[in-house]
């Protein structure tokens, strides 16, 4: 087992902060209420990727990363000008590009893999992850690429509370809507594109929409959903990965949900804000009180008789 | 029959049972729990095949509907404990998605499932898989299957066809005439498991979705009439079918992607080109409009 080896030391630093980017954009996207938005963009990355690749002719992972930025925000184009240009909804325009992408990708994945050092070339990790086949230079570029995602989360947190809770309000401020939108969508990009290789292209939106979710069940302010959904989503990133190096050529993006899940699981049951044993705890002792009172009228009815 | 012919005759039967089953999915805004049982399908089929050891069909078709029906289950429990639908589909697909590939990696790995044949399909497959039928023949075990899921999916929908259109158009009148609502959906859910997991060895996981919602929600451009939009987007099932399987043979690559992307250039097709529903019809009649109000 080598998972303490100095390069090993550094995937986990990058799946850490990967976490904590894909949990405080998860943040955003729950409270827009466009949770599954995050799985049609990252299928709709996997053309790019394997353009870039092609493009460039060796694995060569910033070429992918922009290739999967322009393919995931022509996805999230096409997806806008399909909901509000037919009658088709929003469901079935994401299921359409989600689809349709992934056909595409997968049509020039297996000609990718024909060309030569295209078998070699890992690119069939890009599906479901495989963080041990980061090498240094990419970790560095994904640690600073995170890093940005949660210091602009942390910089407009203001802007984004306004726009996403009283938008009418911000816009009356003079807080442009329309830019918000075009931040939030190029962040959502812009993790999906950072955890394409940790994760994978299927599961990433996992990675987006669970722990954002699990926070909500400790609070109800908007901050402190965002810390715990950091904290929730970086510890998925770190337990996933420790968890898949103990096999070898285990897939990364599965353990990763898997400890997500887990963390979902675990604040259902006693998050302090909505968790079920709260719920039930607060139903009993209205019961309880409930029937206090019913026994107290009853005794007061009784002395009146 | 030849090889090619098998597995057209194949592809079709995915397109017509999927465009079937895709027209009451898009009708009913539930595209995307097509995504979530298209993929939960394959936990189903991993623990089939862990308990069973075997990859046959009947025990597939079981593990899929328990997964499928699971998956809705778990969907709605989510959601009446607060979570918003949406985000609730998102948790449990992608759990149990996540827990069947661990399964694949380190327990049902390197046997008959591995991931990219439950992710892409393996179509060209289908013809080598062959059992001897009286009458017909020698057949491939995936048509079978499949007939077997579109004849089930045919009565079920023809049989309560005013049910199905009723629970689809107006849920809330529905069930204000006594038509079981609940159960029609979770019947419905059975019935999106069947075609997936029918579906799943000939195109895989993802590019059903691609078959399921695609020449549905293209139907839904050209039609108001819910019989003509069933037969049309069975129609567009078959035409991706056939084009995605010469464009691939075209261009030596993966087949069930070139269908995926087949029914892609078919919606593409009918949003810009389609009568009334279609942007160039739209943005004439905005113009005769404008036009007119000038005048």
């Amino acid at each position: 087992m080598n998972f303490l080896s100095y390069n090993a030391q550094w995937v986990l630093l990058s799946t850490l902060l990967l976490g904590m980017a894909a949990g405080v954009v998860g943040v955003l996207s729950y409270w827009k209420r466009q949770s599954l938005m995050s799985d049609t963009l990252s299928h709709a990355a996997l053309p790019g990727v394997v353009l870039g690749f092609i493009a460039v002719g060796t694995k060569q992972l910033p070429a992918m990363l922009i290739g999967a930025a322009i393919s995931a925000l022509i996805g999230a184009w096409l997806v806008q000008w399909i909901r509000s240009s037919s009658r088709v909804k929003e469901d079935a325009a994401m299921g359409i590009v989600l689809s349709v992408f992934f056909g595409l990708g997968i049509m020039l994945l297996t000609y990718a893999n024909r060309m030569p050092g295209g078998g070699q070339s890992g690119l069939d990790n890009f599906i479901f992850g495989q963080a041990a086949s980061m090498v240094r230079s990419d970790v560095m570029l994904l640690t600073i690429l995170a890093i940005s995602v949660i210091v602009l989360v942390y910089l407009f947190f203001k802007e984004w509370k306004l726009a996403l809770f009283d938008p009418s309000y911000a816009q009356g401020l003079g807080l442009s809507v329309k830019s918000m939108n075009i931040l939030y969508t190029s962040l959502l990009v812009l993790v999906i594109v950072i955890g394409i290789q940790a994760v994978g292209v299927i599961l990433i939106a996992a990675l987006i929409i669970i722990p954002a979710v699990s926070a909500r069940y400790w609070t109800d302010s908007f901050g402190r959903m965002l810390v715990l959904s950091a904290i929730f989503g970086g510890g998925a990133g770190v337990c996933g990965t420790l968890l898949s190096t103990l096999g070898k050529g285990w897939p990364t993006g599965p353990f990763i949900v898997v400890a997500a899940a887990a963390m979902f699981v675990i604040s259902l049951l006693l998050g302090t804000s909505k968790g079920l044993l709260v719920i039930l705890y607060q139903r009993k002792r209205a019961q309880l009180k409930r029937q206090n009172t019913i026994l107290a009228e009853q005794a007061v009815e009784g002395g009146r008789g | 029959m030849s090889y090619t012919a098998w597995i057209l005759l194949t592809a079709s039967l995915v397109g017509v049972s999927c465009g079937l089953v895709g027209v009451l999915l898009i009708l009913r805004r539930m595209a995307m729990m097509a995504d979530a049982i298209s993929h939960t399908v394959l936990l189903g089929i991993v623990v089939a095949y862990l308990v069973t050891l075997q990859l046959s069909g009947i025990h597939m078709f079981i593990g899929a509907v328990v997964a499928g029906l699971l998956t809705a289950v778990l969907v709605q429990w989510f959601h009446q404990l607060g979570v918003q639908q949406e985000a609730s589909i998102g948790i449990v697909f992608t759990t149990l998605f996540a827990i069947g590939v661990i399964l694949i990696a380190t327990k049902a790995g390197n046997a008959h499932l591995d991931v990219q044949h439950s992710l892409m399909g393996e179509i060209t497959f289908i013809p080598w898989n062959k059992v001897l039928l009286p009458l017909v023949g020698e057949v491939p075990k995936a048509i079978i299957s499949l007939v077997i899921v579109l004849i089930v999916i045919l009565t079920v929908l023809l049989l309560f066809y005013k049910e199905w259109k009723l629970t689809s158009f107006d849920a809330v009148f529905a069930a204000s005439i006594g038509i079981p609502v609940t159960l029609m959906h979770y019947v419905f859910m059975s019935l999106v498991s069947i075609t997936s997991v029918a579906a799943f060895d000939a195109v895989g996981a993802i590019l059903v979705i691609a078959m399921l919602i695609t020449p549905a929600s293209a139907a839904y451009l050209w039609t108001d009439k819910l019989s003509i939009m069933l037969v049309l987007s069975s129609i567009f099932g078959i035409i991706s079918a056939f084009s995605g399987y010469y464009m691939a043979v075209l261009l030596d690559t993966s087949i069930s992607g070139a269908m995926a992307l087949a029914t892609g250039i078919i919606f593409l097709i009918s949003f810009i080109g389609a009568p009334r529903h279609g942007v160039i019809a739209k943005h004439r009649r905005g113009h005769a409009k404008s036009t007119a109000t000038i005048n």
